[in-house]
């Protein structure tokens, strides 16, 4: 399918380049301010969301090793663990600021919104500057007039974690 | 000069058993380690399945070094420093790829994949004595492969590679007797750094008093699963074992099921009987026994100095090496065997990304934890680590027998005593701290 043109329109979405950019920057919020609850129900009840390692962006979580990959019930506990003052390594919780660019939609299918952009994220806590670089790749989805998330994939740009240590915040 | 004497106090009698931290922070001490522990120990490099065809083949540094190994064009594995025999640049500059060649970009000398150097822009300009057969790629003095584990040691008179593994062998057998085609490392490896000590990770690896405060919200989530984990109360009662050579393992219950071979309601019923037949299988061959072990009782390798091999709900191969006395990299693979395709594959992987890896449930808070310490250790003014805990009893896996038989070791090594006794001495000679 060829590659959207910008302002691609869908159905009840009119303004679909905006929608989509404020969509992620909404995301972006809710994660920097760590209103976790309200995060998760940006996705759908199918979602996925993975983060695969390094050395290979492209890897599939049914035969490769990933860093990450949950489905809602994990994602659920992941922020709940996050949530918890037993989640170490994110207690205190670390400040974070994330930067999203050159968003492109990249495909409509049906209902499903194939958008890509960069990111920065960075990350502050004891005395620790982490900055993860890379890019994500959403599949939204219209559901009862609001964007939901139903696969989101975060591709780290770095060769390795070397200032970070873990992926202990949500990307 | 570092004063080695008085960094460990082992007093069993006592029942006393102390590190100085400075083991932990100096740069000297890590200067030592290098050439007493890295540069005298057989040390792991890779795992022979990750350069399967002729031409394949990786890059990886170890102790600091620049290596590759490479599956030549006749079959055979081979290691290499990774520096041009003529100035020095490095020879394979990617991370991993196939190649019946690898030329050094500086000056064009190629080398096949043999090693062999097969071409020198403009021989004729170097004189009579110039021998283009002894200009090969130069490997490590020792290299050797136990069961698939590829180790090599920068010693040339170091012990061979099965009387250095001493005990640690027949762990390394139940790990690779599960596989019936021969084990694989899966694509996709966990790199990351760790703000400690390269010995805190060792310490951390085999610690299993730590798990049940540590992990408590990994044993939440599984709990949320369905898992019953209240056996994990008394899981690390089995008891200590060390390995002789440094090496050492912590044995405990499993309280989930693994793809070999123990099934559990999380693989879901469509699996169930194709872990019953694994299981089948690997009775027929080894016995109920022998399959008990492999299949029903998870174990945290050591293999000194380190290399972890850690058998559990997945089999995590774990090296890490300093980089500075606060400093080290971490890279970790899963692995797998060659048969293991599908459902039960990815259920091995799924149960991997629950505990372990940077965006697990479970070791973000072992590098928060070791990372502690590490900035702990500034405050100066508490010299010592205490690790008596089983000093005074036949140590269990929760106690700290086995971080004491690596610290043993570590002294034997740079202390220039080479192998030592790592036990703990029997109970019955430790009189005044029975009871």
């Amino acid at each position: 399918m060829p590659e959207a043109s910008l302002g691609g329109k869908i159905d009840g979405v009119p303004n679909l380049r905006e929608a989509v950019e404020d969509f992620l920057y909404q995301e972006a919020a809710l994660l920097d301010e760590w209103r976790l609850d309200e995060w998760l129900k940006l996705f759908t009840v199918d979602a996925r969301y993975v983060v695969p390692t390094t050395d290979l962006p492209e890897g599939d979580p049914k035969k490769d090793l990933v860093f990450i990959d949950d489905d809602i019930v994990r994602l659920r506990a992941r922020v709940e663990r996050l949530k918890s003052r037993h989640g170490h390594r994110e207690f205190p919780w670390s400040r974070t600021r994330r930067f999203i660019t050159n968003v492109r939609i990249k495909q409509l299918e049906e209902d499903n919104i194939f958008v890509t952009s960069s990111f920065l994220v960075y990350r502050f806590r004891m005395g620790d500057t982490n900055p993860y670089v890379g890019w994500y790749e959403h599949r939204l989805k219209q559901v009862d007039g609001e964007l939901k998330i139903r696969h989101k994939r975060s591709v780290l740009d770095m060769e390795a974690l070397r200032d970070h240590g873990a992926v202990s915040i949500i990307l | 000069m570092v004063e080695l004497k008085g960094l460990i106090i082992d007093n069993p009698e006592a029942g006393i058993f102390r590190v100085h931290r400075s083991a932990m922070t100096s740069p000297e001490i890590l200067q030592m380690e290098q050439e007493r522990v890295f540069n005298k120990c057989w040390l792991y490099l890779c795992h022979e399945s990750e350069v399967e065809n002729p031409g394949d083949y990786r890059r990886r540094n170890v102790a600091g070094r620049p290596l590759f190994f490479v599956r030549g064009s006749d079959g055979k594995l081979r290691v290499f420093l990774n520096t041009c025999t003529h100035r020095g640049a490095l020879i394979c500059r990617r991370d991993q790829g196939n190649a019946d060649v690898l030329q050094c970009f500086y000056h064009a000398w190629t080398f096949n994949n043999q090693g062999e150097l097969i071409g020198v822009p403009d021989q004729a300009g170097y004189g009579k004595s110039f021998n283009r057969g002894e200009m090969g790629l130069k490997s490590p003095p020792r290299v050797d492969n136990y069961r698939g584990f590829v180790f090599i040691s920068f010693n040339p008179d170091v012990e061979d590679l099965v009387t250095y593994l001493a005990d640690a062998r027949d762990y390394i057998d139940l790990v690779v007797d599960q596989a019936e085609e021969g084990m694989r490392i899966i694509s996709g490896s966990n790199r990351y750094f760790v703000k400690a000590n390269w010995k805190l990770l060792v310490e951390n690896s085999l610690d299993g008093y730590h798990v049940k405060p540590t992990h408590k919200t990994y044993f939440e989530y599984v709990t949320s699963l369905g898992v019953k984990t209240g056996a994990v109360q008394t899981a690390f009662s089995r008891p200590a074992r060390v390995l002789g050579n440094g090496h050492a393992v912590e044995e405990h219950d499993g309280v989930r099921g693994r793809p070999i071979a123990r099934w559990s309601p999380l693989f879901g019923e469509e699996n169930k009987e194709e872990i019953a037949r694994i299981r089948a299988r690997l009775v027929e061959k080894f016995g109920e026994q022998r399959t008990h072990l492999m299949a029903d009782i998870s174990r945290n390798l050591l293999v000194y100095p380190n290399l972890m091999i850690i058998d559990s709900i997945d089999i995590t191969v774990r090296v890490f090496w300093p980089i500075t006395p606060e400093l080290m990299e971490v890279t970790a693979w899963q692995l797998a065997p060659k048969e293991e395709k599908g459902e039960l594959l990815a259920r091995r992987l799924d149960n991997f990304l629950t505990f372990h890896g940077p965006g697990g449930f479970a070791t973000p808070d072992d590098v928060e934890a070791i990372e502690s310490c590490q900035a702990g250790y500034k405050a100066e003014g508490v010299e010592w680590s205490e690790l008596s805990r089983g000093m005074h009893r036949e140590a269990i896996a929760e106690d700290e027998l086995q971080l004491r038989a690596f610290w043993r070791q570590w002294y034997g090594y740079m202390s220039g005593l080479g192998k030592v006794e790592t036990r703990d001495p029997a109970v019955g000679e430790r009189s005044s701290v029975a009871s």
